[in-house]
């Protein structure tokens, strides 16, 4: 085989605080458009609303939250799949909000993405090592002919056969196309890597692969990570530190142990709480926080703190002033929560009775 | 008599590639008031196994008894199956927009429901629809109940499914995935509900899932199945705790678990195998780690591995080789040791794509 592909010395470093994506106040909104001619605005999504958070160059930043929180979202306008409508996003300290599809595409080769269903993912009418080669296409890297070795070596990196390099995705397993989807991911040598729910569709025994091989490249490669998923038992053993969201908004930051550990805002203990855990005694030992309803519409979103209409805590102030993303008194500067009222240790919310009665909150 | 009793189910189904074998002997007994957990990943068999007990697997051969209060469902006409299914078997599915027809009401269809059972008039029917919504914890039932299903949120279709699903007071709830497409938050609110419900009426529950830690907290039963036969069968905490079959043992280390967060995961390497070319003997061994000469040769039954309680396993290891101790993983491996003449490596087998466990690196 010729020289091999990824020749790079592996980083061994630690994880610096360097930022290496930034976001200020971002916020997304999707129109919602009527009328055949004149296509008016009768209201907006609003998807992402003022999130600013910074993934530092090698960690993993986990992202968590229930359908429509907007974390899927949040993760496409951070690979820029999505323009922002305003806010400002930095990537490796230069400013790429404003950039056009060509002036944007040198920063592209640097994030990649790898998506939730390996079957959408990826064309079934086209052969394995010309999907994994794209990339190089795409980019104008090598000749043709020189592409086939690269995409072979990819295909060996993350466990494939590279002698399968003429297949097509349907002769391929779940958890194999998932391996081709991170093969394409890698084929630039981002620094960035996406992964939006990339183990969600597949079986416990395979996602657990999935994982391992995941955490193998980022040691080798020093790759950073936005890793994204509604499991909180994933999302915990990958990430150094976890965003959780609700609607469009992070309503808590910290390290991963420690948000496990203190969590300080009631959607995070709520979700903690029902989160499954394949162990029958704690099972039984635990109480479930069960929050009142369902997520609002992310069309007209309550006013004050979003959560407030399910909040076990909420009282008049909710309803009026959205808290600000802040470090909460008594937790290290890294942790911030955006609540008026976080949740003390040891404080049972199972039998917290909110201070507005039901009619009373906004919708 | 138990209420449910399902002797060596065999189900299989023709393709064009050659026969599915979707199950192969499955025999489970289930009492009333009791939980049943079956597990199980993709392609294990687990929802054709009760699919054909609900009599939805068209077109399949089906072969073994299927005791229902002493009737046997496979061997019921048309006519007869349908006055059973709902009334008394009834089951609730993965997808709750898919189960509801988009173009009636949710109470309509609640209504329907009992009418075609029951000969009672529409505004009894209708008075029972709205309880039966306020049962399942639906707000202002008395007016949601003319609400169409793309009204109702994920969570409350489920819920609408569930209050459907009760409506007749079945004697046998089958729930598969009840919970797969919902929300943490959700499914927390839809399992503690089912549990209510079921000991309220005293009703018995099948609950399949591929998820080991949605059961891990109701059932009483637990049934882990792999490649259309039962891997092993035991109470729950024998079932967590006291694993003996490879593969339990394997689906419980891959799940990332809080006790040990960023410790390395130690998955199945592999993957299943195809149901029309399964691998001879043990269906798991070419994925095992502890595979001797006889399960490539001979197929294992269930036997019992413990004294005492109900617990089988279909392996060919020492019974009292229980959990995941490091302990008994070297007794394993001693076992296994002593079985082997020729060395293998876990799920690589000739002529099947290298599926590496670790990646590269």
């Amino acid at each position: 085989m010729s020289e091999p592909l990824m020749t790079e010395p592996p980083t061994t470093e630690p994880p610096t605080a360097e930022p290496l994506v930034e976001v200020r106040e971002a916020v997304k909104y999707f129109p919602i458009r009527q009328g055949i001619v004149f296509k008016r605005e009768v209201g907006r999504v609003h998807a992402v609303e003022g999130v600013s958070l910074t993934v530092r160059r090698g960690e993993t930043l986990g992202l968590v939250g229930e359908t429509g929180c907007g974390k899927s979202t949040l993760a496409r306008c951070i690979t820029k799949l999505h323009p922002l409508t305003s806010g400002t996003l930095l990537f490796e300290g230069r400013d790429i909000t404003g950039l056009s599809r060509s002036q944007v595409r040198p920063f592209r080769r640097r994030m990649q993405m790898i998506f939730q269903d390996p079957y959408g993912s990826l064309n079934p009418r086209r052969r394995v090592g010309s999907i994994i080669g794209d990339p190089f296409a795409i980019h104008g890297e090598g000749a043709r002919d020189e592409r086939k070795p690269r995409v072979q070596e990819l295909m060996e990196l993350v466990g494939l056969n590279p002698e399968h390099y003429n297949r097509f995705p349907a002769e391929f397993s779940g958890g194999q196309r998932q391996r081709i989807g991170v093969a394409r991911a890698l084929a630039l040598k981002p620094s960035l890597i996406v992964a939006d729910e990339p183990v969600s569709a597949l079986d416990v025994s395979i996602q657990a692969q999935i994982l391992n091989l995941l955490e193998d490249l980022q040691r080798e490669f020093g790759l950073t990570y936005v890793f994204i998923s509604h499991d909180l038992s994933v999302v915990r053993h990958v990430s150094d530190r976890i965003a959780v969201m609700y609607l469009g908004q992070v309503v808590e930051l910290a390290a991963s142990e420690e948000l496990h550990g203190r969590p300080r805002h009631p959607y995070t203990n709520a979700l903690l709480s029902a989160a499954s855990v394949a162990d029958p005694d704690q099972a039984a030992a635990r109480q479930r926080i069960v929050l009142a309803g369902d997520v609002p519409s992310p069309i007209a979103p309550p006013t004050g703190c979003r959560f407030h209409p399910r909040c076990p805590k909420a009282q008049e102030i909710c309803v009026q002033q959205t808290p600000p993303l802040l470090a909460a008194a008594g937790d290290p500067d890294a942790h911030l929560t955006a609540c008026h009222f976080p949740v003390e240790p040891g404080e049972d919310l199972t039998r917290v009775t909110a201070t507005i009665p039901e009619e009373e909150r906004a919708e | 008599m138990s209420l449910l009793e399902v002797s060596d189910l065999h189900v299989s189904f023709r393709t064009t590639d050659g026969d599915v074998q979707a199950v192969r002997g499955v025999s489970f007994a289930l009492e009333s008031g009791r939980t049943l957990g079956i597990v199980g990943e993709s392609g294990s068999g687990k929802s054709v196994c009760t699919q054909t007990l609900l009599g939805l697997t068209t077109g399949a051969r089906v072969r073994g008894t299927a005791r229902f209060e002493g009737e046997d469902l496979l061997a019921m006409s048309e006519d007869e199956f349908r006055a059973v299914r709902g009334a008394k078997i009834a089951a609730i599915f993965q997808d709750p927009l898919s189960s509801l027809h988009p173009l009636y009401k949710v109470g309509w269809q609640i209504v329907e429901m009992i009418r075609a059972h029951e000969p009672v008039t529409r505004a009894v029917a209708r008075r029972r629809a709205v309880d039966l919504l306020g049962l399942v914890g639906i707000p202002h039932p008395a007016q949601r109940v003319d609400d169409y299903p793309h009204q109702f949120s994920g969570g409350m279709r489920q819920r609408a499914l569930i209050a459907m699903a009760l409506a007749l007071e079945p004697k046998l709830v089958i729930a598969d995935e009840p919970t797969t497409a919902l929300d943490a938050t959700v499914q927390a609110q839809i399992l503690d509900l089912l549990l209510r419900l079921q000991q309220e009426n005293g009703m018995a529950l099948i609950m399949i899932t591929h998820d080991l830690g949605v059961i891990a907290g109701l059932a009483d039963e637990v049934m882990v199945m792999y490649a259309g036969r039962a891997a092993e069968r035991a109470d729950r905490r024998g079932l967590y705790y006291r694993a003996h079959h490879p593969y339990t043992n394997g689906l419980l280390e891959s799940i990332p678990s809080s006790s040990a967060a960023g410790a390395r995961l130690r998955p199945i390497p592999g993957q299943p195998p195809s149901l029309i070319r399964l691998p001879s003997g043990c269906a798991f061994h070419p994925r095992c780690a502890f595979a001797m000469d006889r399960c490539v040769r001979e197929q294992p039954e269930l036997a019992s591995v413990e004294d005492g309680v109900r617990h089988a396993s279909a392996c060919w290891l020492p019974g009292h080789l229980l959990g995941t101790t490091e302990e008994m993983k070297r007794a394993r491996q001693d076992a296994s040791a002593a079985g082997r003449t020729v060395e293998r490596v876990p799920g690589q087998t000739p002529g099947q794509d290298r599926a590496v466990e670790e990646g590269a690196a």
